[in-house]
């Protein structure tokens, strides 16, 4: 090591996934000395167009914030509004919430098992993971006619009912789905491809976990037992029994087997929801116009706690909404656990977030001594990581 | 060891993809194009109101409505149907409108 500092400059743009972002990485050899994220890209002005829409419009906007946890922020805008307008939602509907919110959090686990796993060339697994999860996007196409923006909640309730046909149909797929994770778990664990590339990389202690506001799946997997489902109970969490799993490593490998074992917990839910769903109305009728207030709601979403704040001024629109996503509370976290990782795994650790956004396509090498640029894609990444490991 | 027991497992799978234009698997639940039944409409104009992407204009009042469905908007949320006091709309099971021309993505119902 002589000392040279290399700024390495990765995304912002990546055409084919999520969300852009990006990253300055400061090098020193081949280890990260520091990291700054820069946040912004993908900046849409959803906010404000919530301000110009009506409460009822807005619930098809709030819906498409995030793709994979559009029911999530659905219930936490449904949850503010309801506050606002003081309305009880029916017992039933509430079940049926906390019903769609695990087989969401069930579906967004899968896909990101899937992600780390091609992420460290574990493609195989990708390809199971991914298969596995069409079980699940096809039960949430039967319940609500859509395998992504569901559109199930409304103001006061939910639109969509379940029968004891529908509820079997969810059992029957669950138990397949139960079987095939129980057996991937010791496949993780034994798994050499997985644990030379995961094992011990981006660790997160439980202090930092604090210190740094780590949430969700992150924090849990650092041995810091947070969850807004027990923490705050909203829906049916309240009637339910359930675990919250907590890990005590905190490095890449806790996050993928955190998510593992969620699964199975988010099975229990549903299976123990179904069984108690209670008889009576899925919704109750609620007016236009929301009375002057304001309101926060919390959601544990797949990737971590989900904050809406509402304020009404008595119009049918409502005056201030604000959202806070998982991902950033997350974000401040990649300024610690990057520092000291070699750049070969930062990959890995970027995604280990669980982030709304890959943003690894393209990034850009400066040598500042010979002042020479190159710019690598993300496979040049990965080809790269891939030879390193092999060097070792 | 585990992983070669799947992947041995797998190769007397069938395929899981379907085959799609000669097999159509639509949901139970599925919302596709929406219709308007005029004689049920009083041109309320709720419809309208509701719709978060504006798929929906109205002209003319009461029984003279016209009613112009843009395709091309409609986000398929069935909000309308939901909102529509004399249930004068209704959802079919089609789902493939794609088409060169955005123009011609439009219905337009009169009584």
């Amino acid at each position: 090591m002589s000392g040279t500092v290399i700024r390495l400059v990765i995304g912002p743009q990546h055409p084919a996934l999520k969300e852009p972002e990006r990253f300055i990485l400061e090098l020193e050899g081949e280890q990260v000395v520091r990291a700054i994220p820069r946040i912004g890209y993908v900046h849409r002005g959803i906010e404000k167009a919530m301000e110009s829409r009506t409460y009822i419009q807005n619930l098809y906007l709030v819906e498409r914030v995030c793709g994979i946890c559009s029911h999530a922020h659905s219930i936490c805008y449904t949850q503010a509004i309801e506050e606002l307008l003081e309305v009880e939602v029916p017992p039933r509907a509430r079940y049926i919430r906390t019903i769609f919110a695990e087989l969401e959090r069930i579906n967004s686990h899968l896909l990101w098992l899937g992600l780390i796993a091609h992420e460290v060339g574990f493609d195989t697994f990708f390809m199971y993971i991914w298969r596995d999860r069409e079980l699940i996007m096809d039960i949430l196409e039967e319940l609500s006619g859509n395998r992504v923006h569901y559109a199930v909640n409304t103001i006061g309730g939910v639109r969509r009912d379940l029968d004891h046909d529908k509820a079997s149909k969810i059992l029957k797929r669950l138990e397949i789905i139960e079987e095939r994770i129980k057996r991937y778990i010791p496949m993780l664990e034994r798994e050499q491809t997985l644990l030379k590339r995961t094992l011990g990389i981006g660790p997160l202690s439980q202090i930092d976990a604090i210190k740094y506001g780590a949430v969700g799946p992150m924090a849990r997997a650092s041995g810091v037992k947070r969850d807004v489902r027990k923490d705050d109970p909203y829906a049916a969490y309240d009637e339910l029994s359930f675990n919250i799993i907590t890990l005590d490593d905190g490095d890449c490998f806790s996050r993928i087997m955190i998510r593992a074992y969620e699964i199975l917990e988010s099975i229990e839910i549903i299976r123990e929801s179904l069984s108690k769903l209670p008889d009576g109305e899925i919704r109750v009728k609620v007016k236009l116009a929301v009375p002057p207030s304001e309101a926060l709601s919390r959601v544990e979403a797949p990737r971590g706690e989900l904050i809406h704040y509402a304020r009404s001024n008595g119009t049918d629109k409502p005056e201030r909404y604000k959202i806070r996503a998982p991902t950033l509370a997350n974000l401040a976290t990649f300024s610690k656990i990057l520092v000291g990782a070699y750049l070969a795994d930062v990959p890995v650790i970027l995604a280990g977030i669980d982030p709304c956004f890959s943003c690894m396509d393209r990034m850009q090498i400066i040598d500042l001594e010979k002042n020479e640029k190159n710019i690598w894609t993300i496979e040049d990444l990965r080809r790269y990581a891939r030879e390193w490991y092999q060097r070792r | 060891m585990h992983i070669t027991i799947e992947a041995l497992k797998n190769i007397f799978k069938k395929a899981s993809t379907e085959k799609y234009p000669i097999q159509k698997k639509i949901p139970e639940e599925y919302r596709g194009r929406l219709i308007w039944i005029m004689e049920k409409c009083v041109g309320c104009s709720l419809c309208a109101r509701v719709c978060p992407v504006k798929a929906i204009q109205i002209t003319g009042k009461g029984k003279e409505a016209i009613i112009t469905y843009f395709l091309d908007r409609c986000i398929y949320c069935a909000q309308c149907v939901d909102s529509c006091n004399v249930k004068a709309i209704e959802i079919t099971r089609e789902f493939e409108f794609a088409d060169y021309d955005k123009s011609q993505m439009k219905y337009v119902y009169a009584r």
